[in-house]
């Protein structure tokens, strides 16, 4: 293993702690555990806290700022934070409002998270939650707790952040979230794999002509080995799982192409000018483009491609400023 | 059983957990991600470092106490299970200083009930539900009003651990373990085995 880290035992601490240093002027971090928020909490609109563990940055607190995140938390690399953590992060933002929870669809979140919410609820604060899995690549296959949540999330970030931004209630930020998430749909494929820290050895081998195609965001396995193909044709793949799952056709989309963390934005505008192509020859309206790591695996190579439909409401969030480190709307 | 039984009991789980740290881990490591001795360990030596705080206390607020340091330092999913699974029993057992064979077994029943509904899920899928529910059962169906606890408790362990050898024979369908599919087959549950090794304890504590 071969890292620019100081002590396995203090990645996770020392990320944050840099994170911090980094962006004083959006985010401070709460005493208790690795939790950022907003650094000036807004009262009068619903306070939105996602996170999970560490290993995806920017995601999550990348995302805290104006227009996105009021809180996020960060467990141990690729580990659920614990519920206490989650709720120290839902006491300091909570308003009269109420909060969103915001949890990719992994069996430890949502477990964590939940309890975080019973931990709230019990103090009077007004909670609720979105589960994200806009995975194509697992629905009923191996993974039987359901699709996972990836980067698709973001796009709810995003869209569910600009709505409560406004001092929307409860419900509606709710329905806007979970919109976007009936409505975006990710698959991704790595070429060589991350090695958390704590296990010292990478989560799984590939040769040197192979890559895993389905993979999730945790090194989990994906669908099936496959020989390393040509950038074009390896779009061609994830594209038709896609949209083979939600009808596209005629509609106005917003596109990510989110890099692992190990791969060249070289590599990923490649994959986008394929993609642009096959969206345009199938009818379907590229909106908005998004290019760049936003949902990373620390330091795997590889890529996933998202889409989100788009209507006249959704579109005009997306558009909705938001100002937080790694995400801008002027 | 008063409050200082129930946390010499606590102790010896503890003890427990840490002399099967490493078969534990072992079990998880081939379906699961190889944490889950570690994990209780960690768990456990915080609870051990708590209990001399609560000498003084009502066993539901031990019970309380033990969960909530399970859910903040063991993490994953079996930090909000096992944490789940105290802190409904120590919500039965509140404000009370003496526990009966009835209020244990109702404390199994409740822990059952959270945690089924923390983890969503039902037996039959791979699960420590796979050797709470016999145990519970057997334990009831056994109980008579003049039944020694030992004896009982004693059913309810052969049970759990016959619990644990079905795990072997099932698919598992929850958490990290249904990322291997079939290849769960022939493979004992770790938290199955770890529930097993607690109930064993207190059983041998009597």
């Amino acid at each position: 293993m071969k890292k620019i880290i100081n002590a396995v035992d203090q990645v996770e601490n020392q990320m944050v702690a840099g994170m911090v240093k980094a962006y004083p002027h959006y985010m401070k971090k709460l005493d208790c555990g690795n939790v950022v928020v907003r650094a000036e909490k807004k009262e009068g609109k619903v306070a939105l806290i996602s996170g999970g563990g560490s290993g995806h940055e920017p995601a999550h607190g990348g995302y805290v700022g104006k227009g996105m995140l009021d809180a996020a938390v960060a467990g141990t690399v690729y580990t659920s934070p614990t519920p206490d953590q989650i709720y120290e992060g839902i006491k300091a933002i909570a308003t009269d409002k109420g909060v969103l929870m915001i949890i990719k669809n992994y069996t430890g979140d949502v477990m964590n998270f939940e309890m975080a919410r019973e931990m709230a609820e019990m103090e009077g604060i007004k909670v609720d939650q979105v589960i994200t899995n806009d995975d194509v690549a697992v629905d009923g296959s191996l993974y039987t707790v359901g699709r996972r949540g990836v980067a698709g999330t973001v796009f709810v970030h995003k869209i569910a952040g600009a709505l409560a931004e406004t001092g929307a209630e409860l419900e509606d930020v709710k329905a806007v979230a979970q919109k976007v998430i009936d409505n975006v749909r990710t698959m991704g494929v790595a070429i060589n794999p991350s090695t958390v820290p704590a296990a010292g050895e990478p989560g799984f081998h590939l040769e040197d002509d192979e890559m895993e195609v389905g993979i999730g965001i945790h090194g989990e396995p994906g669908t099936h080995t496959d020989k390393l193909k040509p950038a074009d044709e390896i779009v061609d793949i994830l594209l038709e799982k896609i949209l083979a799952d939600i009808d596209y056709s005629e509609s106005d989309v917003a596109v990510m192409i989110n890099g692992s963390g190990g791969t060249p934005l070289m590599e990923l505008f490649i994959v986008n000018n394929h993609v642009a192509d096959v969206l345009e020859e199938k009818g379907i309206h590229v909106y908005k483009t998004l290019v760049g790591n936003y949902m990373t695996s620390l330091e795997q190579e590889g890529f996933s491609i998202s889409l989100l439909k788009l209507d006249d409401q959704t579109k005009e969030l997306l558009d909705a400023a938001a100002d937080t480190p790694a995400y801008k709307e002027a | 059983m008063d409050t200082a039984k129930v946390l010499d009991v606590l102790n010896a789980i503890g003890a427990k957990i840490e002399e099967q740290k490493e078969y534990l881990t072992e079990l998880d490591n081939v379906i699961g991600d190889g944490d889950h001795g570690i994990n209780m360990a960690r768990g456990f030596q915080m609870v051990e470092t708590k209990l001399p705080t609560l000498a003084d206390k009502d066993i539901g607020t031990i019970l309380k106490t033990v969960g909530m340091t399970l859910v903040s330092t063991v993490g994953g999913s079996s930090g909000p299970l096992y944490g789940t699974a105290f802190m409904k029993a120590g919500m039965t057992m509140a404000g009370k200083t003496e526990m009966s064979l009835e209020d244990f077994i109702q404390c199994l029943d409740v822990a059952i009930e959270g945690v089924k509904m923390r983890g969503k899920a039902v037996q039959g899928e791979k699960t420590m539900l796979d050797a709470m529910i016999p145990a519970l059962d057997a334990m009831k169906a056994a109980l008579t009003p003049d039944a020694a606890p030992k004896t009982i408790l004693e059913i309810g362990v052969g049970a759990a651990w016959e619990g644990v050898e079905y795990t072997k024979t099932i698919i598992a369908t929850k958490g990290r373990a249904s990322y291997v599919g079939e290849r769960s087959i022939g493979h004992q549950d770790p938290g199955a085995t770890s529930f097993s090794y607690i109930l064993e304890t207190i059983s041998n504590c009597l």
